[in-house]
C-alpha cells in the first residue's frame, strides 16, 4: 500500500478577491506502515494536504495515486477510499451528532453499507481500542471533556477499519496527560496493528518523541522531509519558516558550546538524559 | 484590594429536565479565591473541565457567580448596572475563534471593539494596525476572517481585544492552534502589552512552558484551586502536577530526571539556559 502525490497544487477561491494557493507543486510518497508527523506554519496548507490524501479535496493539478491507482479516474471508487484513509478532522467536536457515542461510531460502517450487527460490532471494537469508558457508550456525545470527544472522534474513524489513519492536531486544547494518553493510543495502535499514521501537529516535541519521518511545509511547499534527528539539525532554517526544534535540542547544542561533549542532534528528553548521564560515567 | 478579586467563588451548571425539573448540578468552580494586583501576569493551569472557562466567563460577566462574590475593579458582578464596566475593564479572548468572528473584513473586525467603546476613528485605525502587527496578520487585513486557516483566525480574535485596550484581558487557551513562532510572537505581544502599558493579563493555558515567566500560578483541579505560587514553587513539584494531570516544562523534566539519575542539580529549574549553568557546574565540578 502506498500513496503518491505527484506535483500536486490547490488553489482556494480561484478567480476570486481571496484567491489562495495552499498547495504548490507537492510531491510525496506514503509508504505502509509509516508513522509521519507533518509540521508547518499556520497556513502552512497541512489540512489542505491531508484532505487530498483521502480524496476529500481535488487537486487543482497533479496526480494523487493511492496503490498505483490514479484517484481522480472516473470508476476510482472515492468513497470507499475515504474508509481506508481515515481522516480525524482539526475540531472533531464539530463532527459529533449522533444522540449517543455509540450511533456515533456506528455511523461510519453503516455508511459503508454495513449491517447493524457488524456495524455495533465495529463501533464495540473501535470504542474499547480508542479507550472510551463502557458507561459512556449510551450518552450523548455533547457533555463530554475535550479529551474524551477526541477519543469518541478517533474511534469514528477506527470503526471504518482504516489502513491509514490521518489526525488534524488531534491534542489540541488537552490537557498534557490527555494529550500523552491519545500520543500513547496512536503509538500503541502503530505498533500492534501496523497502521499507517499521519499526524499533524504544532509540538516539536511531541513529534520528536512519536514519529519516525517528518514532513515540513512551508507556503504550501514541502521544505524538509526527513527523521527527526536529521530535520531537526536544521533548527535555524526551521525558525525562520514559524518553527524551531524542540527545547531540549537547544540545550544540548548549548551544552556544547559550553565545552561538553554531548549527542547535540537529540531531540528527546529521553536521548538527551541518557546522552547527559554518560558525560558523567 | 486588587483588580481582581474572588471570595469563595461558585458556579454550578443546572441541567433541568422537559418539565423544567432539576436533572442534575454540575459544580464547575467550587469555592475559589482569587486576589489579583493590577499589572500582574496570572496563568491558571489545570485538567480539561477543572473549570478554567467558567471561572474566565465569570470575569467577564459572561457567567454570573451562584455563590460567592467577585469584583472586578470593585465592582461587583452579580449587580446588572456593573456589567458594562466590567466588560469594558476585562477584555476576553475565546478557546474558539469561530465564535467571536463578527466582520467580514480582518481589519473591520479588529476596529469593532474600539468602535464599540466610541474611539475616534484615526485613533481606532492606529490600533487595528498596530495590534494586527504585533500577531503578524498585517497583511490578511483586508481577507475574510472566515477564510483564513485555525491558528490565524485566532491571532485576529487577540488582535480585537488588544485594540480595545482593557486593563485586564483574559486568554483562554490562545495559542492551542497555533505553531511554535505565532505561539512566541503572541505570548511576547502579551508581555509587552503587561510590562509597557501595565495590563493586567490572566493567562490560561495547557503548554507549561507559557507560565515559566508568570508573577503568580493558580493550579485547578474538579472546580478547585488546589495549588498556588511562584512558576518555581509550583514547577519543582513533578510529581503533584502529574497527579494533577499536568506536566512540567522540558527542561523542568529533564532537570528532574537527571537529578533522580544521581547528578546534584538544585529543585525549581525552569528554562533551559538555568539547566545548561547548572549542568556546566556539575560538569566542572566532577572533572576537577
Ligand atoms: N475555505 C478556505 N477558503 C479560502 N482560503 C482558505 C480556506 N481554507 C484555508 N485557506 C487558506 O489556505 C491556506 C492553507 O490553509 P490550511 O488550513 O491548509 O493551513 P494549515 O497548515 O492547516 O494551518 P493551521 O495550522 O492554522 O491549521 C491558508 O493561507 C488559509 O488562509
Ligand atoms: N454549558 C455547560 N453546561 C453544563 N456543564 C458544563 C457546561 N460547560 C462546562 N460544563 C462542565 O463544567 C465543568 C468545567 O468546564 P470548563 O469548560 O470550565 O473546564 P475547563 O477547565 O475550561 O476545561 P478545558 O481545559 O477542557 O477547556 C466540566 O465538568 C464541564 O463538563
Ligand atoms: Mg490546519
Ligand atoms: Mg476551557
Amino acid at each position: 500500500m502506498s500513496i503518491i502525490l505527484n506535483n500536486v497544487s490547490y488553489t482556494y477561491g480561484e478567480g476570486t478577491a481571496y484567491e489562495m494557493q495552499a498547495l504548490k507543486n507537492v510531491t510525496l510518497k506514503i509508504d505502509d506502515g509509516e508513522f509521519i508527523g507533518i509540521i508547518g506554519h499556520t497556513g502552512s496548507g497541512k489540512s489542505t494536504l491531508i484532505q487530498h490524501l483521502n480524496g476529500l479535496m481535488k487537486a487543482v493539478s497533479g496526480e494523487i495515486y493511492f496503490n498505483g491507482r490514479d484517484i481522480s479516474e472516473e470508476d476510482f471508487d472515492r468513497k470507499e477510499l475515504r474508509t481506508r484513509v481515515g481522516l480525524v478532522f482539526q475540531y472533531p467536536e464539530h463532527q459529533l451528532f449522533e444522540t449517543t457515542i455509540f450511533n456515533d461510531v456506528c455511523f461510519g460502517p453503516i455508511n459503508q453499507g454495513f449491517d447493524k450487527n457488524e456495524a455495533g460490532l465495529r463501533a464495540f471494537e473501535a470504542l474499547r481500542m480508542a479507550g472510551v469508558p463502557e458507561k459512556l457508550y449510551y450518552q450523548p456525545p455533547f457533555d463530554l471533556s475535550g479529551g474524551q470527544k477526541r477519543r469518541v472522534a478517533i474511534a469514528g474513524v477506527l470503526a471504518m477499519k482504516p489502513e491509514v489513519l490521518i489526525l488534524d492536531e488531534p491534542t489540541a486544547g488537552l490537557d498534557p496527560k490527555g494529550r500523552d494518553e491519545i500520543l500513547d493510543l496512536i503509538a500503541g495502535m502503530h505498533r500492534a496493528k501496523g497502521m499507517t499514521i499521519i499526524l499533524v501537529s504544532h509540538s516539536m516535541e511531541d513529534v520528536a518523541k512519536y514519529v519516525q519521518r517528518i514532513i515540513v511545509m512551508d507556503d504550501g511547499q514541502v521544505f524538509l522531509d526527513g527523521a527527526p534527528r536529521e530535520v531537526f539539525k536544521y533548527y535555524e532554517q526551521l525558525e525562520k519558516i514559524g518553527l524551531k526544534a524542540p527545547e531540549v535540542t537547544y540545550l544540548m547544542h548549548d551544552l556544547k558550546n559550553r565545552g561538553m561533549a554531548v549527542d547535540w542532534d537529540a531531540t528527546t528528553v529521553e536521548e538527551a538524559k541518557q546522552s547527559i548521564l554518560k558525560l558523567f560515567q | 484590594m486588587g483588580i481582581i478579586k474572588a471570595s469563595k467563588l461558585v458556579f454550578e451548571y443546572i441541567r433541568r429536565d422537559e418539565e423544567g425539573n432539576v436533572d442534575s448540578i454540575q459544580t464547575a468552580v467550587d469555592h475559589v479565591d482569587l486576589d489579583v494586583n493590577e499589572g500582574d501576569f496570572i496563568v491558571i493551569l489545570g485538567h480539561n473541565g477543572s473549570g478554567k472557562s467558567t471561572l474566565a466567563k465569570q470575569l467577564n460577566a459572561l457567567l454570573i457567580p451562584s455563590e460567592g462574590t467577585l469584583w472586578v475593579e470593585g465592582k461587583d458582578t452579580k449587580e446588572r448596572e456593573n456589567v458594562r464596566d466590567v466588560r469594558r475593564t476585562a477584555g476576553m479572548v475565546f478557546q474558539n475563534p469561530d465564535n467571536q468572528i463578527i466582520a467580514s473584513v480582518v481589519e473591520e473586525d479588529v476596529g469593532f471593539g474600539p468602535e464599540n467603546l466610541g474611539v475616534p476613528t484615526e485613533e481606532i485605525w492606529k490600533r487595528v494596525e498596530e495590534s494586527l502587527t504585533s500577531v503578524g496578520m498585517l497583511k490578511f487585513r483586508r481577507h475574510s476572517p472566515n477564510k483564513l486557516s485555525g491558528g490565524q483566525k485566532q491571532r485576529v480574535a487577540i488582535a480585537g481585544v488588544m485594540a480595545m485596550e482593557p486593563k485586564c484581558i483574559v486568554l483562554d487557551e490562545p495559542t492551542a492552534m497555533l505553531d511554535p513562532n505565532g505561539r512566541r510572537e503572541v505570548l511576547s505581544a502579551v508581555h509587552e502589552l503587561n510590562r509597557k502599558k501595565g495590563i493586567t493579563v490572566i493567562l490560561i493555558t495547557h503548554y507549561m512552558e507559557e507560565a515559566v515567566d508568570a508573577d503568580y500560578i493558580y493550579v485547578m483541579d474538579e472546580g478547585k484551586v488546589v495549588m498556588e505560587g511562584l512558576p518555581k514553587e509550583i514547577f519543582s513539584q513533578v510529581e503533584e502536577l502529574k497527579r494533577h494531570r499536568l506536566d512540567v516544562p522540558q527542561a523542568t523534566l529533564l532537570a528532574y530526571e537527571l537529578k533522580k539519575a544521581g547528578l546534584p542539580l538544585p529543585d525549581g529549574i525552569l528554562t533551559r539556559q538555568e539547566l545548561a549553568e547548572e549542568l556546566e557546574r556539575c560538569y566542572v565540578n566532577y572533572t576537577k
